[in-house]
């Protein structure tokens, strides 16, 4: 393996920036008598993650790089400028509206609410029972189901959720990670049941298992049984569904327990490092695997800074695949991503307000030449969102589409003296925490000894002072603040946990318990060997043992995960 | 004579694994002077109404971002009043629908601080309140 190349292109910073004398006359007679008559609004000025930002880009700035190595154009190496030749103007990005509450019959009657409205991808939300390999009866469900997303504790549930959406028309995105090959199994069991051949199933498992020790914290096992997982449905997606993504390697959630963007970046593809390295390890072909995985990041207030993460994140992985594992397919070099817009940034004061930052984050993750989309809805600061705001989150992706005219050229900002210096910078500050990763051992290491948990506490705690002393504004909440009325919400009964269990006591009721046991007995036993797994946990769905049986089975063998909380 | 440190408990009650809010109030109030102890993830309320009686903590400090609230903090509160300790404040901060925040007042939740919600803001209620306890 070769080591990675110690940076990625030379950045101002690199070589002392040398002001052209044009810009340095400009310096002397405009800039600084405009000063002495007028100071700046502040002694610094820094992007939303702290990152220090100029009052003027130039040519100086760029010293050392070059447009046709370090730019390029779309679609070729090393993709700054997208990875499609004509970007928006052959496909747009696919409007992907993540949703999930109460019941399956609850979303799915959501889903096909969406569908109608013109979007063009599922994405769905699981309750946090779910997540957690919990069955909707568990006494520590209580309260929960159906809460932060639909209730799946069963092939049944799962049949009710896709009902009448032919899943060979639209492919499906499923944020679920500890849990995510039962889950998968369930969704290629009601593939089979429509008569949709595998092969043409298109979708895509979050299954991220690294982000969740790092930052969201919904983990069931230890970090070694849980990448054997993740490297189990590789192995089988490489296999049996070529269309479908088996992993959504993720910023979001990284960036939303309060990162930088630069950390965010960096973490995310050394995750992706590790998820490389683990699936070479069971001897699978980078090129066999590389180009199922897909990325998922966060689209932040920091405009120029968003884009310019998105730009550096192409690079990164580019020179990761080509230089660190020698991939020699073109699909291997891309990397695709779905963005999300931050839900961190939405504020419960003044609502509406939301619609206008989602919108602007949407914008940047546009410019940045994302795959996929999902647009948040005002109301999420309070509740999961009515229809009306879920409604009104995807009219604003249209919008976008069909109105600004920013899809009619690729890499839109490209060539910026600005943007290129930040996509630059940012780049660089990714590989400096790459590299550091790579010294402490790799991810996994890095999570055992709490590196990346403890950055991101740190950078949470600088940016929530900097809002508490008013250095970061955040409008309607530190300041122009006002009386306001309050908004509708979405409210979910406890009803969906008494429907849950009647339905759980029926499926068990009707199914055959001696082949659920004798099913998850082969999976127990799988489990302890080295097998993949996949294919007993697909036996198991289909005789419809229950999500939490299934993780029990494999709790039973390799125990459960407890973290050293960081404070 | 040394001023008795306000005593703290920061708990994670349910299956939310979302702990930014939480960790960022525990150090805000560490940085205030106040001894804290953060339960860590995955608490039930059993778990934390014993966590704050061995810690003979002055407040709790519940962070809830899942929806469960209306279950677990009513939970919490009949379990404190079971073994006597009605006197420790307990606070609530996270995603909470405005219906909502009556029905949890009634239940005894001191205070419930929506997102935006200043640290200093957060430092000063729970100083004041414990000021009343321990006059």
């Amino acid at each position: 393996m070769t080591h990675p190349r110690k940076s990625g292109a030379p950045v101002a910073g690199d070589v002392s920036r040398q002001p052209s004398d044009r810009e340095r006359d400009w310096e002397k007679t405009q800039l600084r008598p405009a000063l002495e008559k007028s100071p700046e609004r502040s002694s610094e000025f820094t992007t939303i993650s702290g990152h220090p930002i100029r009052g003027l880009y130039t040519q100086a700035d760029l010293a050392g790089w070059e447009p046709a190595r370090d730019l390029g154009v779309p679609g070729a190496p090393p993709y700054t400028r997208g990875i499609h030749p004509s970007m928006y103007r052959g496909r747009l990005w696919t409007m992907r509206q993540f949703a999930g509450f109460g019941s399956a019959e609850d979303t799915n009657q959501r889903f096909r609410y969406l569908l109608a409205q013109g979007q063009t991808g599922i994405s769905v939300a699981f309750d946090l029972p779910t997540l957690m390999g919990y069955d909707s009866d568990h006494s520590l469900a209580e309260g929960e189901v159906g809460k932060c997303g639909v209730a799946i504790s069963s092939l049944a549930d799962m049949e009710a959720l896709f009902d009448q959406i032919p899943l060979g028309g639209i492919s499906t995105s499923m944020t679920i990670n500890s849990p995510a090959a039962i889950l998968w199994a369930m969704y290629l069991a009601v593939a089979e049941k429509q008569g949709v051949d595998w092969n043409n199933l298109g979708g895509t498992l979050q299954n991220d298992i690294l982000k969740e020790y790092i930052a969201q914290k919904e983990y069931i096992y230890p970090p070694k049984p849980s990448m054997r997982l993740v490297i189990d449905t590789f192995e089988f997606g490489t296999r049996h569904t070529p269309q479908f993504n088996t992993i959504s390697i993720s910023g979001y959630h990284i960036r939303e327990a309060g990162s930088t963007a630069i950390q965010e970046l960096a973490f995310t593809l050394r995750d992706a490092i590790e998820y490389v390295e683990w699936g070479i390890r069971r001897g699978l072909a980078v090129d066999d695997f590389a180009p199922r995985l897909s990325f998922f990041f966060n689209a932040h207030n920091d405009f120029f800074e968003e884009i310019a993460k998105y730009r550096a994140a192409r690079r990164i992985w580019h020179k990761t695949m080509t230089e660190r594992f020698g991939a020699k397919s073109p699909r291997s070099w891309t990397l695709r991503f779905h963005a999300q817009t931050a839900g961190c940034s939405l504020t419960a004061q003044q609502p509406y307000n939301n619609v206008v930052r989602t919108a602007l984050q949407a914008l940047a993750a546009v410019m940045g030449g994302a795959q996929s989309l999902h647009t948040n809805s005002l109301d999420e600061a309070w509740a999961l969102p009515t229809e009306f705001a879920a409604t009104l989150a995807l009219r604003t992706q249209q919008i976008l589409a069909h109105e600004t005219g920013v899809t009619h050229t690729a890499d839109p900002l490209g060539g910026s003296y600005f943007l290129e210096t930040l996509t630059n910078e940012v780049e660089r500050g990714a590989w400096d925490y790459i590299h550091k990763i790579d010294a402490l051992g790799g991810m996994v290491s890095a999570i055992e000894q709490s590196y990346p948990q403890r950055e991101i506490a740190d950078a949470a705690y600088r940016y929530q002072m900097a809002v508490d002393r008013k250095e970061k504004i955040i409008v309607g909440v530190n300041e122009f603040t006002g009386e306001e009325k309050p908004i509708d919400v979405l409210q979910i009964g406890e009803s969906v946990r008494a429907s849950q269990t009647e339905r759980l006591r029926k499926v068990r009721a009707e199914r055959s318990n001696d082949e659920v046991n004798r099913r998850l007995s082969a999976l127990r036993a799988a489990a302890r060997g080295s097998e993949n797994l996949m294919p007993h946990i697909y036996d198991a769905v289909k005789a419809y043992a229950t999500l939490g049986e299934i993780c029990a089975a494999m709790r039973d063998v390799f125990g459960a995960y407890e973290e050293v909380a960081v404070t | 004579m040394q001023e008795k440190r306000i005593r703290v408990l920061i708990a994670k009650p349910g299956l939310d694994g979302h702990d930014r809010g939480a960790k960022i109030i525990a150090r805000a109030l560490r940085d205030a002077g106040m001894e804290v102890i953060y339960t860590g993830l995955r608490q039930t309320p059993e778990m934390i109404a014993s966590a704050a009686a061995q810690e003979d903590v002055d407040v709790i400090g519940l962070s809830i971002l899942s929806g469960a609230h209306n279950t677990l903090a009513p939970q919490l509160m009949e379990l404190l009043k079971q073994k006597g300790m009605s006197d420790v404040t307990v606070l609530l901060g996270g995603t909470i629908p405005e219906a909502d925040i009556p029905n949890l007042k009634k239940a005894g939740i001191a205070e419930i601080f929506l997102p935006g919600t200043s640290t200093q803001d957060i430092v000063a209620f729970v100083r004041q309140r414990a000021a009343q306890k321990n006059p």
